[in-house]
């Protein structure tokens, strides 16, 4: 069970994450709990590649005789933390125009004023 | 009471989470890799590139490339816009 | 927001120029070495945020302008979906310029070797243009948002 140990990190992310998407109710405290669980996605795709061992994918200047990490999964990672960056500016963007319009982050106020 | 019932659907979550990560199958051994291994002896002869993973991003799988700086164009496009109503 | 003091100023000035230069040197090494396009238009835009932090966002309207940032914006992708459409003899993102004799043309040694800048194909060309877009999206994103951030503190404070 001590190897599984990234994978345990994992989970622990995650679930973090969930925690407070769930029972918090301030929006950038949303807004950080959505950023925690793409965060954790992102680490669960790098350590699925990874042989006992290995050396970087790369032939420049490399210790000779060694095999290399599965290159496919970092490809991947690249372009989801590329999506996570959109989706945390669009959503820190839309906390800060119902700041403008509400005068409050509360999400239970939020929700009863209407216009 | 709500939060009584979403403590306990957190708590069953979280033990699914926690009990497949100690039973997946042991960090470091990966199972099947012929795609990654024709990419590490080919990618040099093909591309000319010394990076795999760069080839691999640019070249062989351009087509997420193309994707994903669509979607970092899309995003400030829609930040721009979301700013723009204040000036009368 | 305000500015802050003449310490973080002056060591603000000192530095500023050396991240921009390392973040260009990794977007143009990126088929030799770690890093790439994306990489490097990242610590780009993490030194436009440092200018924009020590100096204030009223000050830094004078060096740092949005219209700059979103015309390089619009070139970067163009360039890419360009270089995109000119394999297309072959098929689309076709490699035409790799083992040719041409720009960029040299074929790499197998194995280990310390590397040649002159191999890769359209590969260098690529991380050029991807590197450009992604540091003015940062450039845009960050004066946006600071200059929307001011009328909102406007109007708390009237």
């Amino acid at each position: 069970m001590i190897g599984n140990l990234p994978y345990i990190a994992v989970a622990i992310f995650i679930g973090l994450g969930i925690y407070t998407l769930m029972f918090k109710k301030n929006l950038i405290k949303i807004a950080i709990g959505v950023c925690l669980i793409e965060n954790g996605v992102n680490l669960f795709l790098i350590t699925l590649g990874y042989k006992k061992g290995a050396i970087a994918p790369i032939y420049t200047q490399a210790p000779s005789g060694q095999a290399m990490v599965l290159p496919t999964p970092q490809a991947l990672t690249l372009t989801s933390i590329v999506i996570g960056i959109a989706t945390t500016a669009l959503i820190l963007s839309v906390a800060m125009m119902i700041y403008k319009h509400y005068g409050t982050l509360d999400t239970d106020q939020v929700r009863r004023l209407r216009g | 009471m709500k939060k009584i019932i979403f403590g306990i659907a957190f708590i069953i979550f979280f033990s699914f989470l926690i009990v497949s990560a100690v039973n997946m199958r042991t960090f470091g051994e990966p199972t099947i890799s012929e795609m990654d291994d024709y990419f590490i002896e080919n990618a040099q002869s093909e591309t000319g590139a010394n990076n795999v993973v760069t080839s691999i991003v640019f070249d062989y799988r351009g087509f997420d490339t193309l994707g994903e700086a669509t979607v970092l164009f899309t995003a400030v496009v829609g930040i721009v816009a979301l700013f723009r109503g204040g000036k009368k | 927001m305000k500015e802050m003091s003449r310490i973080v100023k002056t060591v603000t000035n000192f530095v500023y120029g050396f991240i921009i230069i390392f973040g260009f040197y990794i977007i143009a090494h990126g088929h030799l070495t770690p890093g790439g396009g994306f990489q490097g238009g990242a610590v780009v835009g993490s030194a436009f945020a440092l200018l924009l932090v020590s100096y204030g966002s009223l000050n830094s309207n004078k060096f740092l302008k949005k219209d700059i940032f979103s015309l390089f914006e619009n070139f970067g992708l163009t360039l890419f979906i360009v270089l995109g459409f000119s394999g297309l003899g072959i098929t689309f993102f076709y490699n035409f310029l790799a083992n040719s004799g041409s720009w960029f043309g040299d074929a790499a040694v197998i194995g280990i070797n310390p590397g040649d800048m002159n191999t890769g194909g359209v590969i260098p060309l690529m991380n050029i243009a991807v590197g450009l877009e992604v540091l003015s999206a940062f450039g845009v994103i960050l004066l946006t948002m600071a200059r929307g951030a001011e009328f909102t503190k406007k109007k708390e404070n009237s």
